[in-house]
């Protein structure tokens, strides 16, 4: 909301206060002032204040009131006129464009002063012909033959609006040489209104705050009413369908009203709150709405006396009938449905509640009777309504969060005051107040030992009353044995305890009841009292007990492996679309069947379901990131979003997802070149991911419809028990060419798809058990065996390890070799073994034993040949 | 005799004297005194020689012999520092070269934000507590203070599921915020002794949603720490005394804070916390928009309806909370300007981490 500093003193006195201090009171207060622009008072000298500023200062010596005696023609020129004007001080001719002006052009001498806006020569404004806001200077100049120093001003040379369609008149007790800045010198603080401080949607309510927090008195309005002619009970009745919907209606009649503008100073403050003035009677309204917080709405009486056939007028409240139509202020015919309220007469619609007025029986120029509304709404059907016509307004914003029915009154009154000063009417005697659910204003009762507990802080009872006095609680201390159960009471009480009573004040809806109202009494407390006094301290609590997350902690071991091992982590959008998910699928496959967790609501296309492939966000990276590097090699490690039937919340599985590509060694001056990553880079990622994990695991050819159907393996958890089958942890491989096509890589891509939730439960809880190392001498040796093409190299291994026992502590497979010589069909696998022992030196004897071993059952078991 | 072994010596020395490289040393070696040199042939005539001439040979042999081992020796040395020199000044690398590459794996910055926040928060006696990322309305709003239709709601832009469901309280969203969690940790530890409940502090990390256009200031996903603690002693105080050095922790001991009142539906009294700008140490600079502060993270005392909800009696127990959006934080310290580099995943931006 937008706070005119001249507006907040018409309600509390700012003597001694700067602009600063009261935007640094308000934002600590919880009403945080996003900028500052001032229109007139001087800027703040220092820069360390805390705030965006912008804005103008008004030279007191240099912009002055000055009055127009005289509009005369410009001798060269028919768009010009040369105003003779008193500064003050002394006569000036000064040239203008003005258009506002050229009706009183050739006039002679006025018969009523027109009072304006001077800047004497040298003065700083902005520059009114340029975009946007530019300083400039006056200076000298002869224009059109005609010497000119001096001018008069628009509002936006003042920096006061946008305004440049005229020059300012101002009200006819402005004083010729007053400066300006003593005028009118303003500045607007922009303030963030938390949903909590609906009551601060005004500037009364802004001032009650800062009143408040400086410790000075609010200076309420007086409310009294002038009254005359006949009284508005016989004129106009109220009849309310529904009290919860809207709990209070009151109306007042204001006769021989008529139309102009209003004052300067009223349409000043109003454009700098950000309205546009209209009239003084739709203006009135405005006004009292930003002034008081109550919206008002004006009705011509005379079109609703007409619709009523000359009959008093009846205005009742409903919901709409669905289907009803209604058209609004703006023009727009509007289609209801049974949530709108309506507020009608006995022909129909005339406004959608508390949202918008209708056009029939808006205010016109033509306009002399008005019977002037002000209501109390329920808040949620308010928003409901604004919401679902995407309509809003001044009003609706202000009910859609709360107005405080006791506000009605005061409105109403309020623009009846402003409506009868700038319009001439006459406010008929009474009110009609319909007011069917008033509500009940809580009373929290408060101790000392509820602020210590809640804050940390001791005040004495007498300090807290005084503080929230200054907020307008009402607040009683009694010595009382607490019977209400809003607090722990330490039962050893006999005595007394010396108890605050406060009862909200009836501007507010904030403010809850029983334990809930002594929270939100706690914080204005604490509001006043000042967040910065109240002491830090160290958590005094015991600490609770110790669980730890397991889970998360080995998801962050994986994370650490990976990274070890070379890999960047990424982290991508949860949100994607199926057919970007399905690139990972060759052409043939259908995804149809995918069921996805889909968005109401999505930000676009492309973002419209929850993934369910952790792989295929990763592939989008390394596509985006192909031709930024030759090397690429990625993890992410991350939850996918799976529909579970029959289950409200869908499954959230973590997931593992690798891909590597483009040359296996990082480009260097000396760098192998050329080299690219293959299957067996990605296994050997995998099996240091597993050795490091400590979990033992074998490999399968594996069938999945990403791969390539020769170059694809499962990962199995090993050591399951016999008969069940081995747990799947994940499958690797490359890419199968026709999904590699789905994509713009440059290189093969290697990729692997594992499951977290699967992995995490087999590493080891309390450790792995490590091996212990033998003090003895290792004997080396290397064995190479020609077998046949199709056996498994890892059948090899296995049988070599078992046949080993305990005394092989080591095998290594170093050459796979395929020759003539070897022979067709067959292939040589080379590997160097490690014998040593626990229980002494071995000799070549032992190591030879072994070796035979070894060979004879490689020779009778797989049919291998020993290479010499 | 005795002229012959000073002519071997003179010799000897006079071909030493030449020798540049170890290869000529040793060949010198051999012939000068190996097992068949002139002066060991010397010993091997002794038996020829009188009684009264052998121990004056006899001595005289063996003082050529060692000096000319120690010649040798010293030669010897002399030759290899030669030999060394020659090599370290020969052998010189272009230092200036660029070392080979070692792939280098790294995490996330998001991910090691994360971990160092909480790993200070760790420190503190704060768990971790994960929860699920798709939440029921209920938990995410509802038993947060926030019911249908409250103007809170306006705070944060949500992302419905399309779940056929008209009904506003049954819908789901993405999480706006960790604190659903917060009724999730409460309801699992109050359930372990309802009558008794066992006191809490825990951080919620997370990624959580907003329904917002992706811009360089607007994710529609970011990480966010939640921090709750509840007690039977719980202040206003002990808020500020724990989030004070949370980020002394994490910008410095010497960093001020500053508290100022806030709404949050979840928490009253609620507060935000400023820290100084320590990019500008508060002098105020385009980075904290001129006014000397940043905006860390909002926090308060528990709403005793959210006590409620968790299964905590609000007579009986306090808490406060605190939220903070780790990325925005990563990016003022890093000078980082456009939010969307963390889920672009552009190399050029990750291998800076």
């Amino acid at each position: 909301m937008k706070l005119p500093i001249s507006w907040l003193k018409d309600f509390v006195d700012l003597t001694g206060l700067s602009v600063i201090d009261i935007a640094d009171k308000l934002t600590m207060a919880g009403m945080e002032v996003e900028d500052i622009r001032f229109a007139g008072l001087p800027l703040p000298e220092r820069d360390d204040h805390g705030f965006k500023v912008s804005g103008i200062a008004w030279d007191p010596e240099k912009l002055v009131v000055a009055e127009i005696y005289a509009v005369n023609p410009h001798p060269n020129a028919d768009r010009l006129t040369l105003c003779d004007l008193f500064d003050g001080k002394d006569r000036h001719i000064v040239l203008t464009g003005a258009p506002n002006l050229y009706p009183f052009k050739g006039q002679g001498r006025l018969e009523k002063p027109i009072k304006v806006a001077y800047a004497r020569e040298g003065a700083q404004i902005y520059d009114g012909h340029a975009d946007g806001l530019a300083l400039t200077t006056l200076k000298r100049a002869k224009i059109r033959g005609v010497d000119s120093y001096s001018m008069v001003c628009s509002e936006k040379e003042l920096g006061i609006s946008e305004e440049h369609e005229g020059v300012i008149f101002l009200d006819d007790e402005a004083i010729a040489g007053t400066p300006l800045v003593d005028y009118m010198g303003d500045a607007v603080l922009e303030i963030k209104i938390n949903p909590n401080m609906a009551r601060n949607t005004s500037i009364l309510g802004v001032a009650r705050e800062v009143a408040a927090l400086a410790h000075r008195p609010l200076k309420r309005p007086d409310l009294a009413l002038q009254v005359s002619g006949d009284s508005i009970q016989d004129a106009v009745r109220i009849e309310i369908a529904n009290p919860e919907l809207n709990p209070r209606f009151t109306l007042a009649l204001i006769r021989d009203v008529q139309i102009r503008p209003s004052p300067y100073w009223v349409q000043r403050r109003l454009r700098l709150i950000g309205m546009r003035p209209i009239s003084n009677i739709v203006d009135a309204t405005n006004y009292t709405m930003f002034e008081i917080g109550e919206p008002l709405h004006a009705f011509d009486y005379d079109v609703l006396t007409k619709r009523a056939d000359g009959k008093p007028v009846t205005i009742s409240t409903r919901t709409a009938a669905p289907g009803e139509k209604l058209t609004t202020l703006d023009g727009q015919e509007r289609t209801l449905t049974a949530a709108n309220v309506l507020v009608c007469d006995e022909k129909g619609a005339l406004s959608l509640a508390g949202v918008m007025g209708g056009s029939e029986s808006e205010v016109s120029d033509a306009t002399t009777n008005i019977l002037l509304e002000a209501a109390a709404w329920n808040f949620i059907n308010i928003r409901r309504t604004a919401t679902q016509h995407a309509l809003s307004s001044e009003a609706s914003y202000r009910f859609s969060r709360g107005v405080h029915p006791n506000l009605a009154l005061d409105g109403l009154k309020r623009c009846l005051q402003w409506m009868s000063a700038w319009s001439g009417g006459k406010i008929a005697p009474g009110i009609v107040d319909n007011y069917p659910l008033p509500p009940a204003d809580p009373t929290i009762a408060i101790t000392e030992k509820d602020i210590k507990r809640a804050l940390g802080i001791e005040i004495p009872l007498g300090e807290v009353k005084e503080m929230l006095e200054r907020l307008e609680f009402k607040c009683e201390i009694r010595n009382l044995i607490r019977d209400n159960s809003n607090t722990q009471i330490s039962n050893n009480e006999s005595s007394n305890i010396e108890t605050l009573f406060v009862t909200a004040p009836p501007i507010r809806m904030d403010i809850g009841q029983g334990i809930v109202g002594l929270a939100d009494v706690m914080e204005e407390i604490a509001r006043l009292y000042g967040y910065d006094r109240i002491p830090a301290t160290r958590i005094a609590d015991p600490l609770p007990p110790q669980r730890g997350n397991p889970s998360l902690e080995r998801e962050e071991r994986v994370r650490d492996i990976l990274a070890s091992l070379g890999l960047q982590e990424i982290i991508t959008h949860r949100m994607t679309a199926p057919e970007i998910e399905n690139r990972l699928l060759p052409g043939g496959v259908s995804a149809s069947t995918i069921e996805y967790v889909k968005l109401a609501n999505p930000i676009a296309p492309e973002k419209r379901v929850l993934r369910r492939s952790l792989l295929a966000s990763v592939l989008n990276v390394v596509e985006r990131n192909a031709r930024l590097s030759d090397s690429l090699a990625f993890f992410e490690v991350g939850v996918v979003f799976v529909p579970q039937p029959g289950q409200p919340l869908p499954a959230e599985p973590r997931r593992v997802a690798i891909a590597i590509t483009g040359k296996r060694y990082e480009p260097g001056w000396d760098a192998k070149v050329g080299v690219k990553v293959d299957f067996y880079d990605m296994k050997g990622i995998i099996e240091a991911l597993m050795d490091s994990l400590h979990i033992s695991v074998t490999y399968a050819p594996a069938n999945h419809p990403s791969f390539h159907p020769g170059k694809c393996a499962a990962i199995l958890a090993g050591n399951q028990p016999l008969g069940e089958d081995p747990v799947p942890l994940g499958v690797f491989g490359e890419l199968h060419p026709a999904v590699q096509s789905n994509y713009d890589f440059v290189s093969p891509v290697l990729a692997a798809d594992l499951d977290l939730e699967a992995i995490i439960p087999l590493m080891p809880t309390l450790g792995h058990p490590v091996r212990a190392v033998s003090e003895f001498p290792p004997v080396l040796e290397d064995i190479a065996v020609v077998v046949d093409e199709n056996l498994p190299a890892d059948r090899v291994e296995a049988l070599i390890r078992q046949t080993g026992g305990k005394m092989l502590a080591k095998v290594t497979l170093f050459d796979v070799f395929r020759s003539e010589q070897v022979g067709a069909g067959k292939k040589s696998l080379a590997y160097a073994l490690t014998y040593q022992s626990f229980d002494g030196t071995l000799t070549d004897k032992d190591a030879a034993q072994l070796r035979s071993k070894i060979v004879r059952r490689l020779e009778s078991e797989l049919d291998a040949k020993l290479r010499a | 005799m005795l002229d012959k072994l000073n002519e071997i010596e003179k010799t000897a020395l006079e071909a030493l004297a030449v020798i540049e490289d170890e290869a000529g040393l040793e060949a010198w070696r051999i012939a000068n005194i190996g097992r068949s040199s002139p002066v060991m042939g010397v010993f091997s005539q002794m038996g020829a020689l009188s009684k009264e001439e052998r121990p004056l040979v006899g001595q005289r042999a063996n003082q050529v012999k060692v000096a000319l081992e120690k010649a040798f020796a010293d030669k010897l040395e002399a030759v290899k520092q030669a030999a060394l020199a020659k090599s370290l000044a020969t052998e010189k690398l272009d230092v200036t070269l660029p070392g080979r590459a070692f792939r280098h794996g790294r995490l996330h910055p998001a991910t090691q934000n994360l971990r160092r926040m909480l790993s200070v928060l760790a420190d503190m006696g704060f768990q971790v507590y994960t929860a699920c990322e798709v939440e029921s309305d209920e938990y995410n709003f509802q038993l947060l203070n926030i019911p249908p239709h409250h103007p809170a709601r306006e705070m944060q832009d949500t992302f419905y599921i399309d779940t056929g469901e008209t009904d506003e309280a049954s819908k789901l969203v993405l999480r706006t915020h960790t604190s659903p969690g917060q009724i999730r940790a409460m309801r699992e530890f109050s359930a372990t002794n309802p009558r008794n409940p066992p006191p809490i502090r825990i951080a919620l990390p997370g990624m959580v949603y907003r329904f917002e256009q992706i811009t360089a200031r607007s994710e529609v996903q970011f990480n966010q720490i939640e921090g709750l603690v509840v007690g039977e002693t719980i202040t206003f105080g002990d808020l500020k005394g724990t989030l004070s050095d949370f980020v002394q922790r994490m910008f410095g001991q010497n960093v001020k804070t500053r508290f100022r009142s806030d709404h949050f539906p979840f928490t009253e009294p609620s507060a935000e916390m400023d820290v100084e700008c320590f990019v500008c140490g508060g002098k105020g600079c385009p980075v904290c928009k001129r006014s000397g502060w940043l905006e860390i993270l909002g926090c308060g005392m528990v709403h005793p309806n959210v006590l409620a909800n968790g299964g905590y009696d609000p007579a009986r127990y306090t808490g406060f909370a605190f939220g903070m959006g780790t990325e925005r934080q990563f990016m003022l310290r890093h000078k980082i300007t456009d939010i969307r580099y963390f889920w672009g995943n552009d190399v050029r931006f990750l291998e800076q981490f």
